[in-house]
């Protein structure tokens, strides 16, 4: 596929755009054209937050991603709002500690992940985005641990730099699930 | 690909001010366009520049208009009824030939309005900036490395030319984040004989000012203000042509439309239908080269745009009303998706277009 389209969505505080900028700079570090577009709205404010984020071969037209391949939902909300947008093939992942209802639709691959549960048993409650990441780059044969590395380098400041391998960490848990 | 960083298009505009020399910004926040302040706030100190919130938009253009009378390069930016608030400042500032920086990045209108994207504010970027006879270099770029090179771009200008420059971009412009490249060759601000920086007892006072009692006197300087004026349109219009060799439905679209838009044109190119894009990346001087070109081959014309339809006028004008123009719009701060156009561009291919 030349063009991949992400849809994260979740509440704010669980790392949707952080996720969303970790895979928009892996896409560069894989010398793809990136596009990656926040919600902005006033739900920000402890509401739901979402972004798009698009991956592809040629320049990226429009960066509003309609049409997800892939969907992350990170709460029932989000699932709710996207689930009928996700275009017939695609794929959607979603955090199953926080969300108890089923996938309606039949025409698109579903991962329930629990994410949240497995960020926490890990000791790390705020990384339930990156264990779901995880997931997502090894059903799209992305896990390369390299480019992982790099791409984290740009997301988390210098300072920060003892959180690369606990988010590392996180992404191999999720990438190790059957 | 190794030099090119992620940047939301608000800090490319702010980085790429502040390379371009840029040491005073004045700002008031409004979403969508924070970001340029908070990035100013964080670097403009580190570097022995200027950051200040003023206490008005109203302040901040004002405090523009005097760093500017200096010599110094100098910006604010807002969104789009902050602008309104500025436009007393646009105009004064236009009055007295002083090159300043200027950034809007829209918001639904009008009134407060809401803060999703939006492009209605082009008849007020293009035409009525302020009060009296003048002009704004307008820019719409299309991508955050267009934030970025427009933004050094419009330093450059409105120098050269002595008058204001506006960035007008649109909330999804602001907020997206894309690879971007940084790379200027940035050229020295030219000399500013005219600045009021100080005699040291070696020159007569300079005087920077917008009041001219004699109406000989006054009318004197619109002349010569629309000279330049009209040197900038034959020198200065840019313009991107997409799929443009065989077109016979023209789109035309900026910014944030522009992106949508050729997201349509491929899709209908896919149907057979002969489509393409003008896309203007000055506004004013809005280019006309491309439409004089493009009118004999094509059937009919759409803009494209987040209003209820404002630069179909200038599409009017530049084709003369030759071909058909019809409007593919949406408004208030919702943005136009790729199928709506693609059933603008077939209705047209179908003879639709009225």
């Amino acid at each position: 596929m030349s063009t991949t389209q992400f849809l994260f969505s979740g509440f704010g505080g669980q790392g949707i755009l952080f996720a969303g900028k970790f895979l928009a700079y892996k896409g560069l570090m894989d010398e793809k054209q990136v596009s990656w577009l926040p919600s902005y709205g006033p739900e920000m404010r402890g509401g739901t937050a979402s972004c798009g984020v698009i991956i592809s071969d040629e320049p990226v037209g429009s960066p509003i991603v309609a049409r997800p391949d892939v969907l992350v939902a990170m709460n029932l909300p989000s699932l709710d709002k996207y689930e009928s947008t996700v275009a017939p093939g695609g794929m959607i992942f979603a955090d199953s500690t926080l969300i108890e209802r089923k996938v309606q639709r039949d025409d698109v691959k579903v991962f329930y992940v629990p994410a949240t549960k497995l960020a926490n048993d890990n000791g790390t409650p705020t990384l339930a985005n990156m264990v779901l990441m995880g997931k997502i780059l090894k059903e799209l044969n992305d896990f390369g641990e390299d480019s992982l590395r790099a791409a984290l380098g740009k997301v988390i400041s210098a300072k920060r730099a003892d959180m690369l391998e606990v988010n590392l960490h996180a992404m191999q848990i999720g990438a190790d699930l059957a | 690909m190794a030099d090119k960083v992620l940047m939301k298009g608000n800090e490319a505009i702010a980085e790429a001010a502040i390379l371009a020399g840029c040491r005073h910004y004045f700002g008031y926040p409004i979403t969508p366009q924070t970001e340029i302040a908070a990035y100013m706030a964080k670097k403009m100190p580190k570097i022995g520049g200027c950051f200040l919130q003023a206490e008005s938009e109203i302040a901040a253009i004002n405090m523009v208009y005097g760093v500017s009378a200096t010599g110094k390069r100098v910006m604010t930016s807002s969104s789009s009824p902050g602008i309104a608030l500025k436009s007393e400042g646009l105009s004064y500032l236009a009055g007295a030939d002083l090159p300043a920086f200027i950034v809007n990045v829209q918001r639904g209108g009008p009134g407060l309005g809401g803060i999703q994207p939006s492009q209605s504010d082009y008849f007020q970027a293009t035409r009525a900036g302020g009060h009296g006879d003048f002009r704004m270099l307008v820019l719409a770029p299309a991508s955050v490395q267009e934030m970025a090179d427009l933004t050094v771009k419009g330093f450059e200008l409105a120098d050269k030319y002595r008058m204001t420059a506006m960035v007008l971009a649109d909330g999804t412009m602001g907020q997206m984040m894309e690879p971007v490249s940084l790379d200027y060759d940035i050229k020295p601000a030219p000399e500013k004989p005219w600045a009021t920086n100080g005699t040291k007892m070696e020159r007569e006072h300079n005087i920077v000012n917008s009041l001219f009692l004699a109406p000989e006197e006054l009318e004197k300087f619109n002349f010569d203000r629309y000279e330049r004026y009209a040197y900038i349109e034959e020198n200065e219009a840019m313009y991107e042509e997409y799929m443009m060799d065989d077109a016979e439905i023209v789109l035309v679209a900026f910014g944030i439309a522009a992106r949508v838009t050729k997201n349509a044109v491929n899709e209908a190119r896919k149907f057979g239908i002969k489509a393409g894009l003008i896309r203007p990346i000055t506004l004013w001087p809005f280019p006309k080269a491309p439409f004089a070109k493009a009118v004999d081959n094509a059937k009919a014309f759409i803009s494209v745009e987040l209003s209820m339809g404002q630069m179909i006028e200038d599409v009017r004008l530049a084709t003369e009303c030759k071909r058909p123009v019809t409007l593919c719009n949406r408004a208030g701060g919702m943005i136009p998706s790729p199928e709506q156009v693609l059933e603008a561009i077939k209705e047209a291919a179908n003879g639709g277009a009225k």
